[in-house]
């Protein structure tokens, strides 16, 4: 078998959106090498989630049940996940790119000594020297330049993608799958690092994932009196707030709130960015948004360049005028 | 009590003169004249949770590094941190090397300078990003890890209780040692070097290793370096732009009229 295979993250025994993303992706690479997709699926009671995943284009489900693996587990996850693919032999391995598949992609492509690329944010089947190779398009430096990069001899390729990069597909009713459910043989060992709590933290207002509108401020606001025109600006078009690095490093925004490569990629209808300058790492966070505003007061700044509608003026004037035309 | 606690670091470009980087057009390589290097921020903070666990516990605190030779730089400002000892891992057998090889490399070099109870990493760095490379060091070393800590609590000499960052909350995680954790940015706030740490950094042991080290550790030259990064860079290229603006200009109540109408014409609002 040469799958492309799908490592899935639950929480709370529920998908996380992002593992839905990647099933699409393997959809439409599997698809190129005439090959299945598969998915590893590890949780406690969550046979219906793998029912899901069947409808989300995986042709076959490795599930794993156990009350231990409940939470992630990183030796257990690692070792049962790691020995799934030794055993399946899968041209391709895609996890998303959450906290958690970070650390699990990481730590099993060290133990098959496979390459690992991370944050992909395109990744295509291409001939090179007559062997279908995954390329992996990775941004370096902070997304300043862009890389190339294959795993020509070690199989299975493996690469993680963040939330938000790719899209998902809609369930297909129509679509059969099998479920093999393996009894995890875990032992007292693998529990050196053990996850015993998972703590949910309040996040003010929806998710920035779930958003259809966003409206980001960045340091350009320290001269026009702060965040409190981004967030009227929000308040008046329905929207949710998100800032720069800067903004975040100001107090301006929590964590969550901050858009760009070491922070959220979003995918909103709409994306205003008031008061940024556009540095790559931070426009890498919104580009695939429908419709992108920029609006700064530097004729130069590199906004413009990927922006739909760009304007050049006075952070304090234009914003104000805008919020009471929205209002109207 | 007494913590051995080593510290894995880089050096890297100064993310402020990223823009700056280019491509040589001829060989098709990245051009980076004239941008300085640092020590990668999240590493500072790495550096700084070992010190804090030092001065709670007693112990030595161990930088290490791979890179070329300018990297001691990075190895040099540590110890001017507070850092007990320095080592160094540079050969050009090394160089090219991706995550896994790296952290083989990193694995040999830890595993030559005898026991340890705690390894800490920044939880990725600046230029790659990719934060693989604490939890693949702890698959080389056969020890358990926890990447994204944004706090340490040591409980004892064989566990620490670590919070663990996930999207909109934390695991909680308790670890036994040694393992490899990597920090977060919200762990600490790291110190700078004073005057006195750089004077008596001077005084302070800086070890090179080159790669004999893999030798006598039955590693091959076709695990290291380049030869042994199963991934391979086939090209690098400038991010396409993709968008054409359209520049809306008047007085600010015409921008804001005019916006409003474009955004409903494109469905925006």
């Amino acid at each position: 078998m040469k799958d492309v295979m799908v490592w899935v993250e639950q929480r709370d025994n529920r998908l996380m959106d992002v593992s839905l993303e990647m099933l699409q992706k393997a959809t439409e690479l599997a698809a190129v090498l005439k090959e299945n997709v598969s998915a590893v699926l590890i949780g406690n009671e969550c046979k219906d989630l793998a029912d899901e995943l069947i409808l989300y284009g995986a042709s076959k489900v490795f599930l794993i049940e156990d009350s231990r693996l409940q939470l992630y587990q990183s030796g257990p996850y690692v070792r049962i996940t790691a020995d799934i693919i030794s055993e399946v032999s899968p041209e391709i391995v895609l996890i998303g790119g959450t906290s958690i598949g970070m650390d699990i992609a990481s730590r099993v492509a060290a133990t098959l000594r496979t390459g690992l690329t991370s944050h992909c944010v395109d990744l295509y089947i291409e001939k090179i020297e007559g062997k279908d190779q995954l390329v992996h398009i990775v941004p370096g430096w902070k997304g300043n330049m862009m890389l190339k990069i294959i795993c020509p001899e070690h199989r299975p390729q493996m690469a993680t993608v963040r939330p938000g990069v790719m899209e998902k597909g809609e369930p297909d009713h129509s679509l059969r799958g099998e479920i093999v459910s393996i009894n995890p043989d875990i032992r007292d060992g693998d529990f050196k690092a053990k996850t015993l709590e998972m703590v949910h933290e309040e996040v003010e207002g929806i998710s920035l994932d779930d958003a259809d509108i966003i409206v980001s401020g960045g340091y350009g606001l320290y001269s026009a009196g702060g965040f409190k025109l981004i967030e009227e600006l929000a308040d008046a078009i329905n929207g949710e707030v998100a800032g720069t690095r800067p903004a975040f490093d100001q107090g301006w925004i929590p964590e969550n709130r901050m858009i760009g490569q070491s922070g959220k990629m979003v995918r909103p209808r709409l994306f205003v960015s008031i008061g940024a300058s556009g540095a790559m790492h931070y426009t890498t966070g919104f580009s695939k948004a429908n419709v992108i505003v920029g609006i700064d007061r530097n004729p130069k700044a590199a906004i413009f360049n990927v922006s739909d509608l760009g304007v050049v003026g006075d952070l304090e004037k234009i914003v104000p005028c805008l919020i009471e035309e929205l209002k109207k | 009590m007494a913590l051995n606690i080593i510290v894995c670091i880089k050096q890297v470009p100064d993310p402020e003169h990223f823009d700056k980087i280019s491509i040589d057009t001829r060989t098709g390589s990245i051009q980076r004249e004239g941008i300085l290097s640092i020590t990668n921020p999240l590493d500072r903070n790495a550096i700084e949770e070992a010190l804090r666990k030092k001065e709670e516990f007693g112990g030595t605190v161990t930088v290490l590094t791979m890179g070329p030779p300018q990297a001691k730089k990075s190895i040099e400002d540590a110890l001017a941190m507070g850092a007990d000892k320095g080592v160094i891992l540079c050969d050009m057998a090394f160089a090219g090397a991706d995550t896994l090889s790296t952290a083989r490399v990193l694995s040999v070099g830890i595993r030559s300078l005898g026991d340890f109870d705690l390894i800490f990493c920044g939880n990725e760095t600046v230029d790659g990003a990719t934060g693989h490379v604490a939890a693949q060091l702890a698959e080389f070393l056969d020890i358990p890890h926890v990447t994204f800590a944004r706090r340490i609590n040591i409980v004892d000499e064989e566990t620490a209780m670590v919070e663990r960052s996930i999207e909109n909350g934390y695991l909680k995680v308790e670890v036994k040692l040694p393992a490899v954790i990597s920090v977060l940015k919200s762990i600490n706030k790291y110190r700078l070097p004073t005057v006195m740490g750089i004077m008596e950094a001077a005084g302070k042991e800086i070890v090179e290793l080159g790669c004999s080290v893999c030798e006598s550790a039955g590693i091959t030259e076709g695990e290291i370096g380049i030869r042994g990064s199963p991934t391979k860079v086939l090209e690098i290229f400038e991010p396409p732009q993709r968008r054409e603006v359209e520049m809306i200009e008047g007085k600010p109540e015409e921008i804001a009229r005019r916006i409003v109408k474009r955004l409903h014409e494109l469905e925006a609002l």
